[in-house]
């Protein structure tokens, strides 16, 4: 249990107020239950162990008073009370009472030896046990402690308690010692102990996994919580609403092109104190937006932190929120008591009414405003019940080596200032309490309140589901309302009529009805929404059903226009209408077959109805569409059901399962023969679907063998700007791969892409016209001809005001282009630095990746380092490395590598970055291979400087790295050495090198293949050997073979530093000799 | 004897007629035997039950007063008889048609009294039993009414109030759906494929 707490409690309350408390959290609150529950049931089934006396008693301050065990006071049970103290009548062998409270100042301070007297103290706090298990825990961090004695403390979590207990147990036996009946009494209840620990472990860890991320259903759960809150008059807070009231299916309240962002819903929230919070819960947290702007639109930009909870964000702006939520408590929820109906509840509350007063009152009120109530009333409730109880739980049960670590983490003064604080509190509420309420209320109030927390809980479950499908009925009945409240358009009464024809009518009359039904505008859609709302939808799909071909192309042509519509789509798709529509592709009726795969075409854009028609075997008859023979022969009929099965096929191919599907149908080599069709109409759907699928490794392999690039780069000629564009982002998709991109240069494909690059009007086309061009840039013969082209002088002219689409494109390919000298310097001359060095302020992640490529490979030539330099582009480089994003701060550690390198009196200018040397080292800590590998290659930089490389050393850097040694990554291997070969130089650095255990695994690294990895290795080693100590363990690591192999090495560096890290060893040996035989 | 003179005779008339239809000759010459079959039994004449008959069972046709229609289109020269020439030459048209000859007939099926255009009355007459479902027989009465309105309003393409040929060319044209627009007067191409079959195999 303590395990359970602590692990959750660390990240939450641990961090937020730094205390070693326990957070008001559901999860929390759930454990307590457990735990309490758990403890109740030990007594009742191992009695012997719940009466075994502890080794220490567990002793906290209690919320109780004396007068709360009078109704305990019956047989064995029986305690001696006075006003200020409680004695158990049982004692343990030592003559101590088992149970003992007595007044420390204005609190009870309580004692308790056994599990059972534990249990006792429970029934006696009636509804308060949670807080009291709480109190009980959160001053007994390590109850393992209490049972077994001081020597079981945990102190790091390789202690094998159990085991070590055994062993006592079994030496004791062969001793057979006096007390070995209370030392197996005692295990048998450690046992009990652990085993309960594993069981809470398992509950929670499963709700903790679940929490890692936020997910729809912890957001739905925090609402629902504070929701239960709001509105209480000066509390927690006014309100909390959803921004957005639709609930997508998934759970979410984002419109799904926020949920791409990880969005899950939006929350309007209104503290007592502040302003209305317009809060975006996202995967990684909650956190401000904007809020509406003028036109009602949310905007949904990140405004301040992102916190881990709801209540963690409002408490940083509330504070009034803060304390109210503080004083909240636990509600307990037990196992035996049977749930109330309403009217029980009120009569119960009524009668506590009369008998307790006010007390009764907050019982009638629910359990929020019982928990806010009793939080008024009684002070102490607030901070300490919440910690005090999830604290009680866990730990009289038994405590986790991280429970206690939070102890010492957080300093015995702060828990003690914190136990001083909340006694006094507790003594004031005690006083103010009725006597009598707690062992009389006891009973009644615990049902009261289980009962009402059960059902405000149903109910709020309740009204959520209805709300949330009524939601998307609503948006029905708003257009409906709207049809029939506004002055309804007469196509609307029209069009009610010829459905009813179609309805009632045999097939001349459907058939004129079809007919004249299309004489309206089905584009329009008031047309459209008006056949939805009449039922029409319905009778179209069954007539699709029917026998009668005229029927079914009548049908057909009028659900190909208004499947335009996206709300009429999602009505067809849930009418079964893609099953039906499916099944007519293998009609022998051409037309059909053209109009049902052209309306797939256009009802499959949205994943549902995607899945359907995969799932009802419907990519395998589209793609069986497309086989018209040979496109010369084939008839216009023929060839137009290929291109409406490539629309079909266009619109499916938008997911990846469906991809694969095509691929499987044999789709690819049908494309392929399309492809060389002349003819537009057919081409946007076939090249469309190629670059739809082109995300793929296996189409993008299939469009090379199976010579497509060259119809791409024909067409890219075109004069349609979308196939144009299609072509375009196909080949950006594609060039990927090394020979595609050979091919693309080979058919003449990078003069009409460098042409596109002109068109800035369009700018999808530009995007993809410019991604094409990146991707091609990465070989270097096509840099060579986009060189002839002036292609560098047009990007470096696009880098200014164009949207991120293009310029991630533009940025990358002049990243690539950089990597040839000469075209630095045209970038230069073109004025391409400064926008450059502007746009590493951007905020988009793909873009700064390629910015900061781009910029370093600019760096590399000192002119430019000039301008860069002046620029500050250093600077904005190395606070890119602050970002969360491992690909940004890898790329940002590359660049700044060749800045070092260039800059002029690099050393002062690293120097003024306040804060930046530790900045880099902190980076060590990463856990992404690429970032380790491009910090390592910016500290073998940074430590050129002599005055720099003892700030880093001063920050740690020496371990970090050494404790990288171990790695099996080339890449890293090869920066790594290099950075300890630099960071050798100063001080005794190598000597801490030695002790940090870096030698025998960079010796390690002679034996990989890589010959970048052995110079660097070599030249790390080569400044070590000079630690005699170091040479011993390279010997003993069996270095020399390696390095003698080496030394005959073509390299010279790699020569050069074998040969004096062998002279070193070899002197060592030397003076050694000398030494033992003079 | 007889019979081979019979057949020589077929021969002829088949030589002679193939040539105005779709066709073929030898189908021709299943027609004509087809003809001769159907009329040896009981009377001699192919008359307008006679062929209601055929025009049920063989192509689906269900509606008395259009059947009636095909047949005194088919009975050029208006004997209520069918004679060898006036069946091959119609059923040409019925079964494998142009588009232009598809118009013609249909609309000469659809001009109930041969006055050259289609009338209100006249469509009101060929789609009395359309609404199959109406609650009432007054609520029945009132929906053609109003399906006679949007069928005159998609046909008449001159607003007349009469549909003539050239409406109704300009209409199907438009939309080939209402070729069959009062009611089916032709085969389906199931019903066509099965009797082409029929005629293959003889």
């Amino acid at each position: 249990m303590g395990a359970t707490i602590s692990s959750h409690t660390q990240g939450t309350s641990v961090s937020e107020h730094g205390k070693g408390k326990l957070e008001f959290t559901p999860q929390n609150e759930v454990l307590l239950n457990d735990i309490v529950k758990q403890v109740e049931s030990l007594v009742s089934s191992h009695p012997r162990e719940a009466e075994a006396i502890l080794k220490e008693p567990f002793k906290w301050h209690s919320t109780l008073k004396p007068d709360s065990f009078g109704e305990l006071n019956f047989g064995s049970l029986g305690y001696q009370m006075t006003h200020s103290d409680v004695k158990s009548q049982a004692k343990s062998p030592n003559g101590e009472h088992l149970l003992s409270m007595d007044k420390d100042g204005e609190d009870f301070i309580m004692k308790v030896w056994t599990f059972e007297q534990i249990s006792n103290v429970l029934k006696a706090a009636g509804e308060g046990k949670c807080l009291e298990a709480q109190a009980c825990l959160e001053e007994n961090q390590d109850p393992m402690v209490n049972v077994m004695g001081a020597a079981y403390a945990s102190v790091s979590s390789s202690d094998r308690r159990l085991l070590k207990a055994h062993e006592d147990l079994s030496k004791a036996r062969a001793d057979s010692s006096e007390n070995l009946e209370e030392m197996e009494t005692r295990f048998s209840l450690l046992l009990l102990i652990s085993d309960m620990d594993q069981q809470l472990l398992v509950s929670s860890h499963n709700t903790i996994a679940k929490k890692v991320r936020l997910n729809p259903s912890a957001v739905q759960a925090d609402y629902e919580l504070l929701k239960s809150f709001a509105g209480e008059e000066g509390k927690c807070l006014e309100y909390i609403e959803w921004t957005l009231d639709h609930q997508f299916s998934n759970g979410c309240h984002a419109p799904p092109w926020q949920q791409v962002h990880g969005d899950i819903s939006y929350l309007d929230v209104k503290p007592f104190d502040t302003d209305k919070l317009t809060i975006t819960a996202n995967t990684a947290g909650y956190f401000l937006n904007k809020g509406l702007t003028q036109e009602g639109q949310v905007n949904f930009e990140r405004d301040g932190d992102v916190y881990p909870t709801l209540v963690a964000l409002l408490k940083a702006k509330s504070p009034q929120f803060a304390s109210a939520i503080d004083k909240k408590e636990f509600a307990y929820y037990g196992s035996s008591e049977v749930k109330q109906d309403k009217s029980d509840r009120i009569d119960e509350s009524l009668k506590e009414d009369d008998a307790y007063g006010s007390a009764g009152e907050e019982a009638a009120d629910g359990v929020e405003a019982k928990n806010q109530q009793n939080a008024a009333t009684k002070t102490k409730a607030s901070k300490a019940t919440q910690k005090k109880k999830a604290t009680k739980g866990g730990k009289s049960l038994e405590s986790s080596p991280r429970w206690k670590n939070i102890n010492i983490e957080f300093g015995a003064d702060l828990v003690g200032e914190d136990d001083k604080k909340d006694q006094q509190k507790d003594k004031s509420t005690s006083d103010k309490k009725p006597p009598s309420r707690h062992s009389k209320s006891r009973e009644a109030g615990k049902t009261t309140r289980v009962s009402v927390r059960s059902q405000m809980k149903g109910d709020i479950e309740e009204d959520f589901s209805e709300s949330s499908s009524e939601s998307e009925e609503e948006e029905e009945s708003q257009d409906r309302r709207q049809e029939s409240n506004a002055d309804l358009p007469s196509e609307y009464w029209q069009i009610q009529k010829l459905v009813k024809y179609l309805k009632s009518g045999n097939q001349t009359a459907t058939i004129i009805a079809l007919c004249a039904m299309r004489d309206f505008n089905l584009q329009q859609e008031t047309c459209q929404l008006a056949i939805r709302d009449v039922g029409g939808l319905e009778v179209l799909i069954n007539l699709l059903e029917t026998d009668e071909i005229k029927c079914k192309i009548g049908s057909l042509k009028i659900l190909r226009e208004i499947s335009r519509n996206s709300l009429i789509r999602k009505a067809i798709a849930d009418l079964g209408g893609l099953q039906t529509m499916v099944k007519l592709l293998l009609g022998y009726n051409e037309e059909l077959k053209c109009l049902a795969a052209e309306t797939i075409a256009h009802v499959a854009k949205f994943r549902r109805a995607r899945r359907t028609v995969r799932q009802y075997g419907g990519i395998r008859k589209l793609v069986s569409l497309l086989d018209c023979g040979t496109l010369v022969n084939a008839s216009d009929l023929e060839a137009d059901v290929a291109r409406c099965g490539a629309l079909a096929l266009w619109s499916c191919s938008k997911s990846t399962k469906n991809k694969q599907a095509i691929r499987k149908a044999g789709g690819i080599p049908l494309l392929a023969r399309l492809l060389k069709s002349s003819n537009e109409a057919m081409l946007i759907p076939v090249v469309g679907t190629l670059q739809e699928c082109a995300s793929e490794a296996s189409y993008r392999l299939a469009i090379r063998t199976e010579g497509m690039i060259e119809d791409l780069v024909r067409n890219l000629k075109s004069e349609n700007q979308e196939l144009q564009m299609h072509c375009a982002s196909a080949i950006f998709k594609c060039a990927e791969d090394d020979d595609t991109r050979d091919l693309v240069r080979k058919y003449g494909g990078l003069d009409p892409l460098v042409s596109l690059s002109f068109n800035v009007e369009n700018k999808e086309l530009l995007a993809a016209a410019t991604g094409a061009i990146w991707k091609c840039s990465i070989s270097r013969e096509n840099v060579t001809r986009f060189q002839e082209l002036k292609a560098i002088e047009q990007l470096v002219s696009l880098l200014n005001e164009q949207p991120e689409e293009v310029l991630i494109n533009v940025v990358g390919a002049l990243g690539e282009c950089a990597q040839i000298p000469a075209n630095r310097t045209t970038i230069r001359k073109a004025g391409g630095i400064p926008s450059l060095v502007n746009l590493l302020t951007s905020t988009n992640q793909a873009l700064l990746v390629n910015v900061t490529n781009a910029v370093g490979a600019c760096a590399t030539e000192p002119d430019n380092m000039v301008i860069i330099d002046r620029l500050d582009g250093v600077r904005l480089l190395w606070s890119l490395l602050k970002s969360n994003n491992p690909k940004v701060q890898s790329s940002a550690a590359w660049a700044i590598c060749p800045c070092i390198e260039n800059a002029k009196d690099a050393g002062e200018m690293v120097r003024s970055f306040v804060g930046g040397l530790e900045l880099i080292v902190s980076l060590l800590k990463s856990s992404d291979r690429e970032v380790l590998a491009s910090v390592c290659a910016a500290i073998a930089n940074i430590a050129k400087d002599e005055e720099n490389l003892a700030v880093i050393t001063d920050h740690g850097v020496v371990p970090m790295l050494a404790k990288l040694a171990t790695t099996t990554d080339d890449r890293l291997r090869q920066y790594l050495a290099e950075s300890i070969a630099r960071c050798c130089t100063w001080g005794n650095n190598r000597v801490s090198f030695g002790q940090a255990g870096a030698v025998p695994p960079l010796v390690n690294y002679l034996k990989s293949k890589n010959p970048d990895v052995h110079r660097a290795t070599a030249r790390a080693l080569h400044q070590l050997s000079r630690d005699p100590d170091n040479c011993i363990s390279m010997h003993n690591s069996g270095v020399v073979k390696n390095l003698l192999a080496m030394v005959g090495s073509s390299d010279e560096v790699l020569q050069e530093a074998a040969a004096g890290c062998l002279g070193n060893i070899r002197k060592l040996a030397l003076a050694n000799e000398k030494a033992r035989y003079n | 004897m007889a019979s081979i003179t019979a057949r020589r005779n077929q021969e002829k008339i088949a030589e002679s007629l193939y040539k105005d239809t779709h066709f073929a000759k030898q189908e021709v010459i299943s027609l004509l035997e087809m003809y001769e079959t159907l009329t040896k039994v009981k009377n001699d004449k192919m008359d307008r039950t006679k062929f209601r008959d055929i025009l049920y069972n063989n192509f689906g046709l269900t509606e008395d007063i259009l059947m009636d229609r095909v047949f005194r289109v088919f009975d050029e020269d208006n004997d209520g008889i069918l004679n060898m020439k006036e069946w091959v030459v119609g059923l040409s048209k019925f079964l494998k048609g142009t588009k232009q000859e598809q118009m013609d007939y249909c609309f000469k099926v659809f001009d109930i009294n041969g006055s050259g255009y289609i009338s209100r009355e006249g469509i009101h007459h060929m789609l009395k039993d359309c609404m199959v479902k109406s609650s009432t027989e007054e609520d029945a009465e009132e929906n053609v009414k109003e399906l006679v309105e949007i069928a005159m309003k998609k046909m008449d393409t001159d607003r007349d109030g009469r549909v003539s040929q050239t409406d109704f060319k300009a209409a199907v044209t438009l939309d080939g759906l209402l070729l069959e627009v009062f009611g089916k007067c032709l085969p389906g191409k199931e019903e066509v494929d099965k009797f082409s079959q029929k005629l293959s195999c003889n």
